[in-house]
Formats: C-alpha cells, structure tokens, sequence
C-alpha cells in the first residue's frame, strides 16, 4: 500500500516525461470527475498522478483556419461560454454541456471525456460527426489522430504510455451547415446516457443535404460513425421519408448490451427515435444559418 | 384540552430556524464530523452472497496484520431469546436485530455483515477485511415476494412458522405474519356494485435516500462507561439496543445525536453503533465507523416492495359497497415489514361499510426494512388510489367527485377501528377542488391525476426541559433529533407560552443524560408530542416565575398574571405594582428561591390522524415512455401549522420523494441475488431539475388534543404520489400502469403493448 504520487507541470513536455517515466500505473488528471469516481471506488490504484490543468496551452481555445482548437483541459463551462464554438459547433458544445451537473461542468473536460473512453461519453458521438482531430504528443513526439481512433473498447484507448491528448481541433465549416446531440437519460441530469445520437449535417443553396455524419453513442463497445445513417440524408431534403430511413439505418447499426440502463430492444428503439429529431434539430439549424 | 382562541404571536410566523446558520455555513457537526484522540478505524466484512451457510470464519491472519487492534464476529455478542420487546412505540426482536448486525449461522442477503475490524487506519481496516476467510456453504435464495411465499421456495428460516393462521402451521415457511382487517358482508357488497375494479400491482423496494450516511463514534472507558456519538432519529433507542445487544446496563451507556443529515425512518434503527462499542471495549479506545454508499444500499433501509391485488365495486352514483385487498410485503430478511399499518391504512380515508383486508409479511434475501415514511402507507395507497381512479372512470364519475362521495370524516368508524374525532380530509378534497391547477388546461399526451394518502400520526413519551439564564434568555432542552425543523418550532411553542422574543429563546438537542427519555424522531410526533411537553415546561416556567413575583410583591402567587412576557397584579385587590418582565425576575432569581428551571414529562395521547390530497400533471413522451412532472400541488391537514414553512418542506419533500418512487427508483439484482446499482448513479432519486415547484397547500382543522391544534406532517406527504403520477400517466395516455417504477423501459413497452 504504497503512497500515490502527485505532480502538476507546467508543460506539455514535463507531463510526457513524468508519464514515461514513471513504472507501474501513471494516470492522467484532468478534471477528475471520472478520474477519482474510479480511484474511490478502488478500480483503479495509481502510483503517479500527473494533473494537466495547469499546463496554459492546455486551457485555451485558439481559432484556426475558421475552426477552432481545444485544449484537452477546457472544462465543460468554458466551452459552453465560448460564442464562437457554439456558433459554429452548436452540437458539440450542447454534448460537453450536458455532462454532469453545474459543479461537474466546472471540472470536466473535453479531453478527459474522451480519454476515458466509456461507449456512452456525450461529447464523443458529436466530435465523431464533427470529424474532429486531436492532436496527441508522447515520448515518440506529436501525431493526429481522428477522434473516432482514441477508444477502442470500454476504457480502452489506441494512446500508447506516456501519450496524452493536448487538443482537439474542430474544422471549419461551409454556410447552411449546423450539428445537434441529443441523449436519453431517465433523468434531466446527472446520468449516463442510454443512447446518444449525433448528427452533423450541410445543405447546399436549394437545401439539399449535401453532407451529413451521424454517429450514436451507448450502442456499441465504442461511439459508432454510422454512413448507412447519414446516406438516408444525403441527396435529398431531409424530409420524413428521409427521417424514417434515417431513423431504421440508425435501429440497424445498434449493436447493444443488456444492462440495468436499457434492455436491447429499448436502446435499439429510442436510437432511431433520437436519430430522427436530433437530425431535425440540425436541419432547422442549418437553415436558420 | 384547547385553551381559548387569543391573538398568536409566533405559532404560524416563518423564524429563521435555529439550526440554520450552522447548516449553511457548514459548520454543523454530522455523524461523520467527530474525531477524538487515538481514535481507531472501524469496517465492517459483508457478505457476497444472497443466501448461504457460514461454515467457519478464520481471523487468524487479520489479527496478526500490524495496526489491526480488534477483530469481532457473531461470537462476541450475546445470543439473546426470539422475543418481541416493547421499545417505546415500536416491537423489536432482539434476536433478530443481533442477527442483522453481525451474521449467526448465515447470511441472508448480499451486504450481510459478517465480521467488524479496528485497525489504527482505514486503509489497514481495509486490508485487514481481505484477510479474514469466511468459507461459506451458498444456499439458493429468493428475493421476490411471490416466489418466496410459495411452498417450494428456499427457506430462509427454519423456525419461522406463520402467526396470525389458526393453527399455528406445523412446517415453516417464509410468511412471518397473517393480519386481516374486515367489517361486513364481502359478497353482498361486491353483488350491489354496478362497477367492480380488481387489479394486481407492484411496488418496488425502495431506500430511505439520506444524503448522510451511518457515522458513529464510540469510545468505552476501562470501567465500562460507553459514550457514543452517531448521526440517528432516537439517541435514546440506540441507548437501549446497544444495552440490549451487548448486555449492559442502561445507566452505562451516553447517546449524543449529531446533526442529522436525513434519516426518513432509516436511522430509527442500530447497524453500526453496537459493532462500534464492541470494539472499543475490546481496544480500550474510540472507535469511528462510517459506512459508504454502497454499503448505505447493500445492508441498510429500504422499505419493503410488495405484491397487491386490489378490489372495489360501487354503485352507479359512486357509493363503494365492498373493498378488498391482498397486501404481500418484504420484510427483508428478518420478520417485521409494516404490513400492518399497510392494512390499516389501506381504506383508512374513506368510509366504508363492507371490506376485507388481509396482509402478509414475507422474508426474502434483502436488507432487513426499515421505516420510511408512514411505513406501509404508501404502498397500500399506490393500488388502493389507483383502483379508485379506475373506478371513477368506469362510473364516469370524477375521481375528486368520488372521494368526495365516501370520504372519511368526524365520527366516521375508521377501517382500522377507531372512531375518528375532527380530521381535515373532506377539507383538503375541497381545497383541491378550488385549487386553480385542478382546472388548468392540459396539452396533447398531457394528464391530469388526483390521489388521496393516510397516516395515523402518534404521540407518545417526551420530555422537555426550560433553563431560564440570568439575563433572561431561554434555553430548551429537547430530546428528539430535529430532522424536520422541529428546533425551530419548539422554540416558536416555548416563546408563545413565555410571551417572549423568539430570539430569546434557543433550543438544543440533548443526550441521554442531559434530558429524560424522549421516544424516537419519527411518527411525526415531534411537534405534537414533545411540542406538548414543551408547553408544559414553559407553562411550570409561568408558574414559577408567578410565584417569584409574588413573593418580591409580597402577595399570592394567585393574585399574579403572566401576561406579554410579563407579570401582573391580577387586579386591582392585588394592589398596585410595576409590572416585572422575565429579565427582572431572571436577575433577582437567587435571591426569590434559587435559578428557574421547567420541566414536563409525559406520555401524549390523541395525534391527530393526517390527510392529504395531491393533484399532478405528468407529459408523456410516447416514443420514449418518458414521463415529465409538469406542475403538482401536495393538500395537507396540518392540523396547525407552527411554521408553516416547514411543514410545507416537509409536503415537498414527501412528494419529491415519492415521485422518485413512483418513476425511477428501484433495486437492480443480478441472478445470484447481488445488488448492481449500489449507488446514486442507477439508484436514480429525482434529480432538482427533474421536478417543478412543488406547490404547498395547507389545510387547518385543529386537533384537539394539542394546546395549539397541532398534528403530525410528516409522513402523509409521501402516500398519495404513486397513484397520483399513475392516474395522471393514464388520463394522458390511456395506458393504466400497475407495475411501479413506472420507468422508460417500462411504459415505453407498455405503451407498445398498446398499454
Ligand atoms: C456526477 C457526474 C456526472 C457525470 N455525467 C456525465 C455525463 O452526463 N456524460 C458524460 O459523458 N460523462 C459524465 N460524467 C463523467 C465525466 O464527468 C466526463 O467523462 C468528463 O468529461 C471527464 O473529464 P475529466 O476532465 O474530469 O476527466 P478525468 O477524470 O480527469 O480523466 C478521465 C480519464 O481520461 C484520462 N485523461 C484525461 N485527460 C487526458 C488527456 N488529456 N490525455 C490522456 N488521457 C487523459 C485520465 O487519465 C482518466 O483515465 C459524469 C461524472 C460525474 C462524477
């Protein structure tokens, strides 16, 4: 029972070699809201804490290129104030700022949301359809990487030791375009999604669906891009029709468990019950623009 | 006993409580709080199984761990006699109680506690636990209610024969206990009816939901003297179980009660406090034991779930001629469910000719329950409410209309024997009936549900004692833990009767040696209660200070009235003299007979029965079975309402948390029997923005029996929401739900059934 160790740097590079440094179980710390929910309930038994909330460029959110790169370590809150994010990336934002609670919103972090890799992460599905990069550095240097590699099963990543993800840029977007989440919790908050739909959409001048990405959260061992889902979309209007194949592609795709949080058949359903208004949500945005 | 009607000065004002600042400031010392020198860490084994035979436990390399100072299992506590003993309202096995608290022959149920360690930290108490080797023999095991009852079901017990059948059984089952309550003829009543309801229903276990979890701290000194500080609704009951349990004498034992952080019922009992003494005699140092969440869901509360069948029939114009029910409840793992009061409460409302109820009390392989809340009440109600609601549809009646039509009132023969004096029930019928929201108009897929709910309400034995300090100030000593706000209440009572500022008067909870034995916080007896021993130590207060008065004025305490805070010739014979105030009297104290202290003990007969009626409106989400509490508004007789804000706290907050109940709250097993959702994430009690402003309305019929009218609150609030949300669920959808939680998953296929 030996002591855990904890260190806050104030650089990327200094995280990276404390983290590979280190034998035995180093852990990244951002907000924690996962972090130490896992160390109280003695899943997990760090040696080494590194906690990367002090580290600047980890905090800041930097336009580029008429997107937008986030810091790993930009909480819930800061995001859902940013004006520009959420003008832009509506959906993705409205992901981050359903986690948790005001308190939780305080900690929680893009990164961390990503990193800890559960299969019903809010964020995850909208930064997937958002076909956002995040860029992770290690002891081998810098690499990007698409969101949709980070997890590979339930709180599993592809990072490899040492590695930590420093941002994640959301690319810029045409006119006429907006995305949208939405989950199903049995509550209003405080909860873990039993299914979460993400759809990212474009229309062209006449309002045709020029582009579309539809990814759904909690269905699967990881979130899942759906093509099948945004082709219903694709080349048309986005009108019921359009919605129902949306909806049936969405069902179709679902691969989930049996769990105290939803039956297979309910999550299976209620996918393409979100898939459909949540496709709504981003059409009448998109139009709105 | 009701003193005449003259203009109040503080019962029915809003006083900050005295208990406030403290709390929301963080500065109020919880179970947890606590912490004395050399103190130990205390934790508790438990078991993995359901069900299963304990073959040995070996302590051996738990002992030898260094910094382990203690290790207790079953064979350090007494074995005690299967007996049912008077604890002051309530019946305890002692045999059992022990049982629950650390494992005899076996474990019966997942959380069970086995074995208890004190080790100079947690961390080491924590290894020490993985070191103790329990070679258990698993039993199959049965946790439904149903199931259980079968004959073929595992046996929990093999002593248990049922009570209540004649004869007595000659092989044991698991059904613990019979009652039946029944007047009249069934048949003739059910052939009368032009409509007839009968429904089966469900209702889920659920836990009491404290924020605060089980803390206490013991430390027992060489010579046998334990003092104990722990988070509980009755430090006098955990005084006298931990007596029981651990055979010792009363005397010897010092109950502190904490600031409590919740308890709904769920801290009237002892988990942790004697295991925590135990250890302490056998290390000679304080020992402190808090529980964690999961072990708060594993092995303490929660009330029972139950099996119900439901039948009523009435005329065309809404008189019901016959009623029936069949009440199946846990008990948990030991005897003792509150399916008694369930089949009292059951019809309690309404008066009725002709009905039969019978229930049973059943153990299966979960936590032994616990009270919470008018304990069987609302689970009686959930069906009872529903089956009305039904019916009322069926007549084409207005389900308001028919409550109306059989509503209980003054003189009505209650179903459960008495006769009821003044109750406030027809009054709150009428309020809702007033009440804008029962017109409001409703949405698509929106509805609109009514339901009514009982509790006796008890009195029973306090004390309460008065020290009026030099300066005048007043301090009141009570001896029920304030889980209500009845701090502030029984100071608003003391500075009525005194006449005085409210902040004069300042109010503690005492221990188990600083004021005479008080029943436990619950019952929703307090404010009736000790609210009565209160105004009679205020009352000895008068006399004494009348007499002091007397004797500066040199006249007879006869010729004195207290009146404003103040003494007063009581009239001119008595001759003509300055009024003194309770400040002069105070000050000259010692030198007219020494300080003055009041004191009332006493056993208060006659709470008054409480009645209360919430409207609801629920949205349907059709697609995904997802239900919205769009606006409620919880009807109560208060009798009187002291402070009115808290009691209409208490209205909230039994309706917040029988909504819970009603919608999402429910235990997830896995097939061996083990709990999966131990914890706040899965066991989902309404979040703040899942509910609206619950709406408070109180309703006034003074009870008699109290010098202010006052009756209990508490408890009735959290009877009528099932069916309330039900009956709305259905008004909305067409969908009747008897299966509760009324969950998603669960009406989402209801509704896909085509309900
Ligand atoms: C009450 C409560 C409610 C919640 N509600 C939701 C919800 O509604 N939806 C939801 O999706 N989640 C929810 N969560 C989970 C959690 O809040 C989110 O996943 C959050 O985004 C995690 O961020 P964090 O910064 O706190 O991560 P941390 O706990 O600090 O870290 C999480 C994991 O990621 C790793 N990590 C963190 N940052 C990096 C990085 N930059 N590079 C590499 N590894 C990293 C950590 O080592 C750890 O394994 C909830 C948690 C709580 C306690």
């Amino acid at each position: 029972m030996d002591a855990m160790q904890y260190e806050a740097p104030g650089s990327v590079d200094e995280a990276v070699a404390l983290l590979a440094a280190a034998d035995g179980a180093a852990w990244v710390l951002a907000g924690g809201t996962d972090l130490l929910v896992q160390l109280r309930a003695d899943l997990i038994e760090p040696g080494l804490v590194v906690d990367i909330k002090g580290i600047s460029e980890l905090r800041a959110i930097t336009p580029e290129n008429g997107g937008f790169r986030i810091g790993a370590a930009v909480t819930g809150a800061e995001l859902g104030e940013h004006e520009g994010v959420k003008a832009v990336w509506p959906g993705v934002v409205e992901a981050m700022e359903l986690i948790g609670s005001v308190q939780i919103q305080g900690r929680a972090t893009l990164g961390g949301n990503l990193c800890n890799a559960s299969p019903a992460a809010d964020s995850v599905p909208a930064l997937i359809a958002a076909e956002a990069l995040c860029s992770v550095v290690g002891p081998k240097g810098r690499r990007e990487v698409a969101v949709a590699e980070v997890a590979t099963g339930p709180g599993e990543t592809s990072l490899g030791p040492g590695e930590i993800v420093v941002d994640i840029l959301l690319p810029e977007r045409p006119a006429r375009a907006a995305d949208a989440y939405l989950r199903f919790i049995p509550r209003t908050e405080m909860d873990i999604a039993v299914v979460g739909v993400a759809v990212s959409l474009v229309l062209d001048e006449r309002g045709v669906c020029a582009q579309a990405r539809v990814a759904l959260g909690a269905v699967a061992p990881r979130a899942l891009l759906v093509p099948e889902a945004a082709a219903a979309l694709i080349g048309g209007t986005v009108d019921d029709d359009a919605l129902e194949r949306l909806a049936a592609a969405a069902r179709a795709a679902c691969r989930p468990i049996d769990d105290m949080r939803g039956t297979v058949a309910y999550r299976t359903k209620v996918a393409g019950v979100l898939a459909r208004r949540a496709a709504g949500i981003a059409l009448a945005r998109a139009r709105s623009e | 006993m009701a003193t005449e009607v003259k203009e109040l000065k503080w019962i029915g004002k809003r006083p900050i409580r005295p208990d406030g600042v403290d709390k929301v400031t963080g500065r109020a010392k919880f179970g947890a709080d606590l912490t004395l020198p050399g103190m130990l860490v205390g934790k508790v084994l438990r078991s993995p199984h359901a069900h299963a035979r304990i073959k040995s436990i070996d302590t051996t390399k738990a002992r030898a761990l260094a910094g382990v100072k203690a290790v207790v299992t079953s064979a350090d506590l007494p074995e005690l006699a299967s007996e049912w003993v008077p604890a002051g309202e309530l019946q305890i096995n002692f045999r059992d109680l022990s049982s629950n608290i650390l494992a005899r022959q076996k474990v019966f149920y997942d959380g069970h506690a086995v074995a208890a360690v004190a080790a100079t930290s947690a961390a080491l108490a924590k290894q020490a636990l993985a070191l103790i080797e329990v070679d258990y023999e698993v039993l199959p095991h049965v946790i439904d209610v149903v199931a259980a009852m079968q004959p073929e079901a595992p046996l929990l017990h093999d002593d248990l024969f049922t009570e209540g059948v004649t004869p007595t059984p000659e092989t044991p089952s698991n059904i613990a206990k019979r009652v039946e309550f029944a007047r009249g003829d069934l048949e003739a009543g059910f052939a009368q009816a032009d409509a007839v309801v009968e429904r089966d229903y469900t209702t889920k276990p659920v836990h009491q939901g404290y924020i605060e979890p089980h803390a206490v701290v013991a430390s027992t000194s060489e010579d046998g003297q334990s003092e104990v500080w722990c988070s509980t609704q009755g430090q006098f009951s955990v005084r006298f179980y931990i007596a029981k349990l651990l055979s010792m004498e009363i005397s010897q034992i010092r109950v502190t009660p904490s600031e409590i952080g919740g308890g709904f019922g769920g801290k009237t009992t002892v988990y942790l406090e004697p295991l925590a003494v135990l250890l302490s005699r056998q290390t000679g140092r304080p020992v402190k034991m808090v529980m964690t969440r999961a072990e708060v869901f594993r092995a303490t509360g929660p009330t029972s779930g139950a099996a119900l069948s439901v039948k009523i029939g009435a005329t065309k114009d809404g008189t019901v001629t016959a009623a029936e029910a069949t009440l199946r409840y846990q008990a948990g793992a030991f005897p003792g469910s509150p399916v008694q009061p369930g089949a009292m409460c059951a019809f309690a409302p309404y008066a009725f000719e002709t009905f039969k109820v019978v229930g049973y009390d059943v153990v299966v392989n979960r936590p032994k329950v616990a009270a919470y809340r008018a304990p069987g009440s609302p689970i009686a109600a959930f069906g009872v409410e529903s089956a009305l609601d039904e019916l009322a549809k069926r007549l084409e009646i207005d389900p308001l209309a028919l409550r109306e039509k059989n509503a209980a009132r003054e003189g009505t023969h209650a179903a459960y024997g008495p006769r009821y004096g003044p109750i406030g029930f027809v009054e709150t019928l009428q309020a809702v009936r007033e009440h804008p929201h029962y017109q409001a108009p409703l949405g698509p897929n929106q509805g609109r549900g009514i339901a009514s709910g009982f509790w006796f309400n008890i009195g029973g034995e306090s004390c309460a004692m008065l020290n009026v300090a030099e300066d005048g100030t007043v301090v009141v000593v009570s001896g029920n833990p304030d889980i209500g706000g009845s701090r502030a209440s029984l100071a608003m009572m003391a500075a009525e009767v005194l006449g005085i500022d409210f902040e004069r008067v300042r109010i503690i909870v005492g221990d188990t040696s600083t004021i005479g034995y008080t029943f436990l916080t619950g019952g929703s007896r307090v404010t009736f209660a000790t609210g009565m021993a209160v105004v009679q130590a205020a009352e000895d207060v008068v006399r004494q200070l009348r007499e002091r008065a007397a004797k500066v004025w040199e006249i007879s305490a006869d010729a004195v009235i207290w009146e404003d805070g103040q003494a007063h010739p009581a009239g001119a014979n008595a001759g003509e003299f300055e009024p003194l105030s309770l400040r002069d009297i105070a000050a000259e104290a010692g030198k007219t007979g020494g300080p003055i202290c009041g004191n009332a003990s006493l056993n208060a007969q006659g709470a008054g029965p409480g009645f209360g009626t919430h409207i609801c409106d629920v949205e349907v989400d059709k697609e995904t079975g997802r239900v919205t509490i769009l606006r409620y508004t919880a009807v109560q007789d208060a009798g009187r309402a002291v402070h009115p804000s808290y009691v209409e706290g208490q209205l909230q907050g039994g309706a917040a948390q029988g909504i819970g109940w009603a919608l999402n709250e429910e235990y997830v097993y896995d097939e061996d029997g083990r709990l999966q959702n131990p914890g706040f994430l899965d066991y989902r009690v309404p979040v703040a923005s899942d509910l609206p402003m619950i709406e408070a309305v109180i309703v006034e019929v003074p009870n008699p029996n109290h010098p202010y009218g006052v009756r209990g609150v508490g408890e009735v609030p959290i009877v009528p929401p099932m069916a309330a949300v039900a009956n709305a669920i259905e008004n909305a959808i067409g969908v009747r739900m008897c299966d509760l939680p009324m969950s998603p998953p669960r009406l989402l296929a209801a509704i896909d059934n085509g309900g």
